[in-house]
């Protein structure tokens, strides 16, 4: 009862505060409520029963009873003065209640005596002071003291600090059906000038969307005026009725009631604690969906997401949730009260979607909602808004873009973790990135454009072609050094993006028979082709440009890293070779961790190219996709070419590449180096001199965390003694 | 010429009428190679349409002008009147979610509301009571290029008089109205959920076309932007609009010129007698009720030296800002006056 009564009602759309008691309060409310509704007498004798059950020590509790029993017999009025028996019963009372908390009948008890005028307005407040429950408020001692406030005999204030007491207790009552027939009588109460915040804030935790009548908005707008607490009730009303009621909030406000709870404040926490065991944060009274509204914009005041808000304006689409309501006899779960996971899981069949698509971004539940949605128009919605948002924002198309450049780079960034999130890229950012990059000077909001390419969605490349590539290649070759290496990062990632994508398609498309599949994959195989291409192209002209630069050279081959393996890690029949001017820059760095990365890079391709032979082998179907011939022939030049470097000392007289160092014999002798064909061996590598060194320092054989070479070397070099022990081993690899 | 470095118009903004050579070479790159992965991707699915048409700014290269008049025979006359003579500010909308014509009158009291309450901020008022503002919906019927096309809104704010006389009519102080740009082809591939009235004009105080934008925004999920001509579409104005006939009163042809200097800029007007206008249009424009990009640069270029044998000044390194002729004005900041 209680979780129904809290996840529908409208209090949380206002982050009132509000506790979830219900955990403690199930098994509570059954004892409490029986015991309530016993009559007098019986309590009587379970009391008695109770203090003759008591253990010995236990005295304060027959104080109590003592106290309790006086209480419920005052029946006119008692002076608190040279009163000592009402003293000392008063005291008792006070000090157990802050300690322990009261029973429900004890509540009931004290609650009755307090409003009924009997005894000095003195005596009431201390009592409505402490008034504190042990475990809950049975809910008919709320009504008859309200209705003992009916009959007017307490005071102005007693009735002031009830009210406070309520609101201070609201959640502690255990049910509230018969409060809410008392609506109309507190309706009745804002007449009251002194009770009249009070008497809102009320109000505003019992209404609840059948509360709100047309009755009760236009009569509640004879009250109104620039009050917080009145602005937030009609704001409630609003919320309900939009065709009834129409309120825009001023902006600062940021308090609507006053504190009513500070009084019990620590009695009630203490409970709390005692009850949960943890102790709850204690929430602030905030109303709105909490953004500040600071803008600079006349038009279009909200930032630039939009505050996730549930549609009550469009009549279409109340209507239709009306619909609904009578179909399935549920009602739509407005997205402003969605907080938690298991709630999304709850309300999964009756969620309304914002009024503005864009506030999704902010809202990773319902993030997750979109990911099992299918309905077109949310993309829609959502291509609609980003791709304006986008381009209205976009700052070097505006002059004055200092202002704005924090703002837009925030926005790109919450664009980029949605789509991190989602697995997939925006069309309408893919859009936007054509339409911007050839205006970008590669500098504003440099690391989120960039991040955004990456998700860029796997299109083909022609397309690509002249709104990317051509505009980013650009920037590319007059920026720094760092400059090149985010561009080559964010390019991997593209390409990390795309092989996954069709990872997942093959998943999703495992069935063969499936046709379009194939034009798909050529398709496919010859984006991704191109892609590399690109790259390879964009790095050797870097690496020249930046003289071979080690930390370029590391972005370069950790692209490649992507690109040898992409035949085994993503099962796409690709694999292409870097070009000379990569590979060579890297077999004659000076740099080991270059040097490694090569030989790692090279060993992948060799297991790659070798799983494609046998896979070619065992099918002996005729596959659609087979490795050209020259891709073979690419990698055995390569291969030899650094054999004959790294090993047998040949680099300068077998490397068989166009492209590749081999050099006359006498264009050799005229260098008068000495000793020109060991210089590049494993032994005598500029960039393996560290080791070298190590090696004599220390005379250890193995090589230390130079993995890519070990492996290099046990499958390429080695292989010969290999071969010889599996006759079966394969492919002139 | 592009100083400030706005984005061009998209297409799907162009005023003119339909274009007939719009297939982007992306459009049909795609076609032809049958291959289109985008389709897809989830978030592109069944966006690709838009992609032909949005992805580049191009102007057509040609436009066909429609023989047949635009108003139709339903049109309000009163209604086109008060669309005259009036200077709007130009937004363009993108497609608005849930809209229906069926609920007119309904929005007008949740407007109204949120009007009167955006007025007096902090204050609720009722919805459907006498708040001193009216705001009326209504549909513009005739204002149609295709038949495809949505029928136009009409927004109105009318303030009642403080007098209680009883003749007092309401006075109104904001007028704004949405209409489909024909040749949208965006329309056919949107779905039924989605109304397509991607132009809005706006003519009144800027803070009611502020509050009357986020409650379409909030309500629709649409996006308003403000929406600038580009000197080349201005270019086309001024050529399609010096070649329509004009019966009764003849103005100047007259296009006016930003020069970029410091410390202020520096305007050049440049006005023509229409009939000479209409002359040298009648002598550029080969096919009648078809103009091609060709065209509108001859006559541009001739205008230039026209202009450059008198005042050795070469308007083409200029920027062309603004537009007027007897149909119609046209200022790059995207205000528009339409006086036949």
């Amino acid at each position: 009862m209680h979780q129904r009564g809290t996840a529908k009602n409208p209090k949380q759309a206002f982050q009132v505060r509000r506790s979830s008691l219900s955990a403690w309060q199930i098994e509570e409310r059954t004892a409490g409520r029986k015991t309530v509704d016993l009559k007098r007498a019986q309590k009587h004798e379970k009391r008695k029963q109770q203090s003759a059950s008591v253990q010995p020590g236990n005295s304060t509790q027959d104080h109590l009873e003592q106290a309790l029993t006086y209480f419920e017999r005052v029946k006119d009025y008692i002076p608190l003065k040279k009163n000592e028996v009402l003293q000392k019963h008063l005291t008792t009372v006070e000090s157990i209640a802050l300690q322990r908390g009261l029973s429900p009948e004890g509540l009931d008890v004290l609650l009755n005596v307090a409003l009924s005028g009997h005894l000095a307005d003195t005596v009431n407040t201390r009592i409505l002071k402490c008034l504190i429950p042990a475990s809950v408020i049975a809910e008919n001692s709320v009504v008859s003291a309200v209705s003992r406030l009916c009959v007017g005999k307490c005071s102005g204030s007693t009735q002031l600090l009830f009210l406070r007491w309520l609101i201070a207790m609201f959640d502690f009552i255990d049910h509230k059906e018969k409060l809410h027939a008392l609506y109309g009588f507190f309706f009745c109460s804002l007449q009251d000038e002194k009770l009249c915040p009070y008497v809102c804030h009320l109000l505003y935790l019992l209404t609840r969307r059948e509360s709100v009548s047309i009755g009760f908005s236009l009569l509640f707008l004879f009250f109104q005026g620039m009050q917080p607490h009145l602005q937030a009730l009609l704001s409630l009303y609003k919320l309900f009725c939009p065709e009834l009621v129409s309120i825009t909030l001023p902006a600062k406000t940021k308090t609507y009631f006053k504190n009513s709870e500070s009084l019990w404040k620590a009695a009630i926490n203490t409970i709390r604690r005692r009850n949960q065991g943890t102790s709850p944060t204690s929430q602030q009274l905030i109303l709105g969906t909490g953004h500040p509204q600071s803008r600079k914009r006349k038009w279009n005041t909200q930032l630039i997401l939009p505050a996730c808000s549930a549609d009550t304006n469009n009549p279409t689409r109340s209507k239709e949730i009306n619909h609904a309501d009578i179909l399935s006899h549920s009602e739509s779960f407005p997205v402003e009260q969605l907080h938690t996971f298991s709630q999304l899981l709850q309300n999964i069949h009756c969620l309304e979607f914002p009024s503005q698509m864009g506030s999704v971004l902010r809202n990773s539940l319902l993030l997750h909602y979109i990911n099992c949605v299918k309905d077109e128009s949310i993309y829609l919605r959502l291509y609609y808004w980003m791709g304006q948002t986008l381009q209205e924002e976009c700052t070097w198309y505006k002059l004055d873009n200092q202002q704005y450049e924090e703002e837009f780079k925030d926005f790109l960034d919450i664009v980029y973790k949605t789509e991190c999130f989602l697995q997939e890229g925006f069309s309408s950012c893919e859009e936007f990135l054509y339409k911007s990059l050839p205006l970008w000077d590669g500098f504003c909001c440099r690391s989120q454009i960039l991040r955004l390419v990456s998700w860029i969605p796997l299109s083909s490349f022609s397309e690509m072609k002249p709104h990317l590539c051509e505009p980013l290649a650009q920037l590319f070759f007059t920026s720094s050094l760092y400059f090149k290496c985010s561009v080559l990062e964010s390019l991997k990632e593209l390409l990390q993006n795309w092989l996954n994508w069709h990872v997942i398609q093959l998943d999703m498309e495992s069935d063969p028979k499936i046709s379009p599949l194939n034009t798909t994959l050529s398709g496919l195989v010859n984006s991704v082709a191109e892609l590399i291409h690109f790259v390879g192209w964009i790095a050797t002209v870097a690496l020249r440009l930046e003289n071979n630069a080690t930390f370029l050279l590391y972005f370069i081959l950790d692209f490649y890293e992507t690109v040898c393996d992409v035949y085994l890690k993503y099962n796409l029949p690709l694999l292409v070779m870097p070009p000379p001017g990569v590979f060579y820059p890297a077999l004659l760095s000076m740099d080991a961790v270059s040097l490694n990365q090569l030989c790692y890079i090279m060993y992948r391709y060799r297991t790659n190219l070798v799983a494609a032979k046998e896979n070619e082998l065992i099918k002996k179907t005729i596959l659609q996709f087979k490795f050209s011939s020259q891709t073979y022939q690419e990698y055995n030049q390569y291969i030899m070419a650094m054999v004959g470097c790294l090993w047998t000392s040949s680099a300068f007289q077998k490397d068989i590449h166009p492209q590749g160092i081999r050099l006359d014999p006498e264009v050799l002798k005229k260098t008068k180096v000495q000793e020109v064909r060991n210089s590049f061996n494993i032994v005598h590598h500029p960039a393996l001199m560290g080791y070298a060194i190590l090696f004599l320092q220390q005379v250890r054989v193995h090589l230390t965390g130079l993995q890519g070479l070990k492996l290099f070397i046990e499958s390429s070099i080695n292989r010969v003694s290999q071969v010889s022990q599996t006759k079966s081993g394969n492919a002139q690899v | 010429m592009r100083r400030s470095g706005r984005p061009s118009l998209r297409r799907r903004q162009d005023m003119d009428t339909s274009d007939s050579g719009g297939v982007t070479p992306l459009g049909r790159k795609t076609a032809e190679t049958g291959i289109n992965f985008t389709s897809t991707t989830r978030f592109s699915r069944g966006l690709t349409f838009i992609r032909t048409h949005t992805l580049f700014g191009q102007s057509p290269a040609r436009r066909i002008i429609p023989q047949t008049c635009l108003l139709q025979e339903n049109a309000d006359p009163q209604k086109i009147a008060f669309l005259l003579r009036k200077q709007w500010t130009l937004y363009s909308v993108t497609p608005m979610y849930k809209f229906s014509y069926g609920n007119l009158k309904e929005y007008s009291r949740l407007l109204s509301a949120f009007v009167a309450a955006e007025k007096r901020k902090g204050l609720a008022v009722e919805v459907g009571n006498d708040l001193g503002i009216k705001v009326t919906l209504s549909t513009l019927l005739g204002l149609k290029g295709t038949d495809q096309d949505q029928v136009a809104i009409l927004v109105q704010i009318a303030s009642r008089s403080q007098l209680p006389c009883e003749n007092a009519e309401d006075k109104v102080v904001w007028s704004g109205w949405f209409c489909c740009i024909s040749g949208d082809d965006l329309l056919e591939s949107v779905p039924d959920d989605f109304t397509c009235l991607s132009l809005f004009l706006a003519n009144g105080a800027e803070s009611y076309t502020a509050i009357v934008g986020s409650w379409f925004q909030k309500t629709f999920d649409c996006y308003f932007s403000h929406l600038t001509i580009s000197p080349l579409n201005l270019a086309w104005m001024a050529a399609m609009w010096t070649g329509c006939k004009v019966d009764s009163h003849m103005a100047a042809t007259e296009l006016v010129f930003s020069v970029p200097c410091i410390p202020q800029s520096l305007d050049i007007s440049y006005a023509i007698h229409p009939e000479d206008a209409k002359a040298l249009w009648d002598t550029v424009q080969k096919t009648p009720g078809e103009v091609t990009q060709e065209e509108v640069n001859l006559f541009m270029d001739c205008l230039y030296s026209h202009f450059h044998r008198h005042f050795k000044i070469h308007l083409s390194a200029t920027r062309l800002v603004k537009v007027s002729t007897s149909i119609a004005s046209a200022h790059c900041d995207g205000n528009i006056k339409v006086l036949n």
